[in-house]
């Protein structure tokens, strides 16, 4: 519709550009205090510019760690975050793509029993109920590995319910012309099925990485280990650490770097994030 | 719900649908049954024996008022943030949409904070309003307000509020762009014709034809202000000062690992996990209307 209100036009660009300004300048600051020694920081009001030290402040978190932090580099908790998210991502998709083809493309007892059971655990969130949670994971053993830290977050019924609401829109007669050819299920599955599901897999893959790599609370509990320290929960060790004043510029150079990883997914795979998002939650 | 046509195979399906669902027994159904079973019992602080105790730990929790007041805590931040998050949406949405040309730049610069992890949009307004050096709290100060979370419980809850709902701007815009784009023009022009300005248009078409996706937004912000937030919560404020940041979920952490309290922080889990299901409820009944399986 064409209907022209300067005053309205005028009005709409002031409040995205006062939005973006109000997401934009959090993360700024952040950005500026990374690039300052402890001095400027100091003392308020703090510089609105960047500083000179970049340089030394970033080398100084992802090699050398801070004592605050358990001395940890920051590069070995990006590493660690990096794994526990690809994992997290890749276990989610495998699980959920196959309980979906189960669901949808066979007719065996307890089917909907299946179903229900992955349904209720849609919105529980680990938070919830996490000291049984913990507790199993204590009594299997597996605190301070790789597998405690992702394992438990894989099952994921929002997957699952993507994978299964795209196979039904899949027309019929794909499977008959399979089985005319007399592919099994199997063959149908990798042939077929995969292929056209490749854009959905995409697109949860930048979702669930995000999941993956801000988990916060599991990795909390789960390493005592600080070799399995991932970056997001690290941080918070330096934030809360009791008598020293808090390395204001190493904390933001931290929270910025822990940061990138997900927020350079989101920005460059722009398009399919969005339909990622509106599409598995609706 | 199902297809037509479908494989025949006895095992296949159950090989399938394994992996799905050992991981939720062991790790969902499991848990949460022992989170209930604990919950009938008080367990000594050694763990060496425990007392069936019927409901005793459900009436402990209510007649204590930290709980209680964990709460109100809970509740009010939780429509707060939802309120926030979805308003500023909201208005940035309508405006781009408007913004036709440039909606696409708008929309990158707007939705990358979705990726931001809520431990660091924490830490982050935790520092711009540091009492002693933050920015934010500097300008406060110029304008007569002074800010200390550290001791002020309300402007904590304010602090997390604001630290919360920056995070979920960007998600609950793109819902309402989407929503807002599946309206026809055809209803607006029409509107537009019959001599009705931009702000009686938006409140007597375009909102109400919202509706759906603000019903819907509402239960996923409210789930998010009341679970996901735990990591903003602990890496700040830890619940203080005097528990004036204590969420429920923050709670049931608190109890459990720092009180060493199973019993308690079990019922706890119970009424958490009560009104996660009771979310998802209401959410499906209402989506289901709509999408049809």
């Amino acid at each position: 519709m064409v209907e022209n209100r300067p005053i309205l036009t005028f009005l709409t660009h002031a409040i995205l550009i006062v939005g973006v300004v109000f997401l934009c300048f959090p993360v700024w600051m952040a950005l500026v205090a990374s690039t300052h020694g402890p001095g400027a920081l100091s003392q308020s009001p703090i510089p609105l510019w960047f500083g000179d030290q970049a340089w030394e402040n970033y080398s100084q978190l992802l090699a050398g760690g801070l004592p605050e932090a358990g001395g940890v580099p920051i590069g070995m908790m990006m590493f660690n975050s990096a794994i526990m998210a690809l994992v997290i991502t890749f276990g989610k998709i495998v699980i959920s793509i196959l309980s979906a083809y189960a669901i949808v493309y066979f007719r065996f007892p307890f089917r909907m029993g299946f179903f229900w059971m992955i349904f209720v655990t849609l919105m529980l969130p680990v938070e919830v109920r996490i000291l049984p949670t913990f507790d199993v994971v204590v009594k299997m053993g597996l605190l301070n590995t790789y597998a405690g830290l992702t394992v438990p977050l894989i099952a994921s019924a929002t997957a699952t319910f993507l994978f299964r609401q795209f196979f039904l829109t899949i027309p019929d007669e794909l499977v008959e012309a399979a089985r005319i050819d007399r592919a099994g299920p199997i063959r149908f599955f990798k042939d077929i099925l995969l292929p056209l599901s490749r854009t959905n897999i995409a697109a949860l893959f930048i979702i669930l990485f995000i999941y993956g790599w801000n988990q916060y609370l599991w990795p909390l509990l789960i390493t005592t280990d600080e070799s399995l320290y991932t970056v997001v929960m690290g941080i918070q060790r330096m934030v809360n650490s009791g008598e020293a004043l808090p390395v204001w510029h190493y904390i933001m150079g931290t929270a910025v770097l822990a940061m990138i990883p997900p927020v350079l997914v989101v920005v460059l795979m722009q398009k399919l994030f969005v339909k990622g998002l509106v599409e598995s939650e609706k | 719900m199902q297809k037509r046509v479908v494989f025949r195979s006895k095992l296949l399906p159950y090989m399938l649908v394994l992996p799905q669902i050992a991981i939720t027994v062991a790790f969902f159904f499991w848990p949460s049954y022992q989170a209930l079973e604990s919950s009938f019992f008080i367990e000594d602080a050694f763990g060496f024996s425990r007392e069936w105790v019927w409901l005793e730990n459900y009436y402990e929790l209510f007649r204590d008022p930290g709980y209680l007041k964990s709460f109100r805590t809970t509740l009010i931040f939780g429509f707060s943030v939802a309120f926030l998050a979805m308003a500023i949406s909201l208005l940035l949405a309508v405006a781009a949409n408007r913004a036709i040309k440039a909606a696409t730049s708008y929309r990158t610069l707007l939705i990358w904070p979705y990726a931001v992890a809520p431990a660091l949009a924490g830490v982050i307004w935790y520092f711009l309003m540091n009492p002693s050096l933050g920015i934010v709290a500097y300008w406060l100060k110029g304008i007569g307000v002074e800010w200390n979370h550290y001791v002020n419980g309300d402007q904590a809850l304010l602090l997390v509020v604001v630290a919360a709902a920056w995070k979920q701007v960007s998600y609950n815009f793109l819902f309402f762009l989407a929503g807002l784009q599946s309206i026809p023009k055809s209803l607006i022009e029409a509107a537009a014709i019959d001599r009705a300005g931009p702000i009686r248009r938006f409140w007597s078409i375009t909102f109400p034809l919202l509706t759906p996706t603000t019903f819907f937004l509402l239960v996923v912000n409210l789930v998010y202000a009341f679970f996901d937030t735990f990591a903003l919560i602990h890496a700040t404020t830890e619940g203080g000062p005097a528990d004036a940041t204590s969420i429920l979920v923050f709670r049931v952490y608190n109890t459990g690992f720092i009180g060493q309290d199973y019993g308690s922080s079990a019922a706890q889990s119970v009424i958490l996990m009560g009104m996660v299901i009771l979310m998802t409820f209401i959410q499906f009944r209402y989506v289901e209307r709509k999408v049809q399986y």
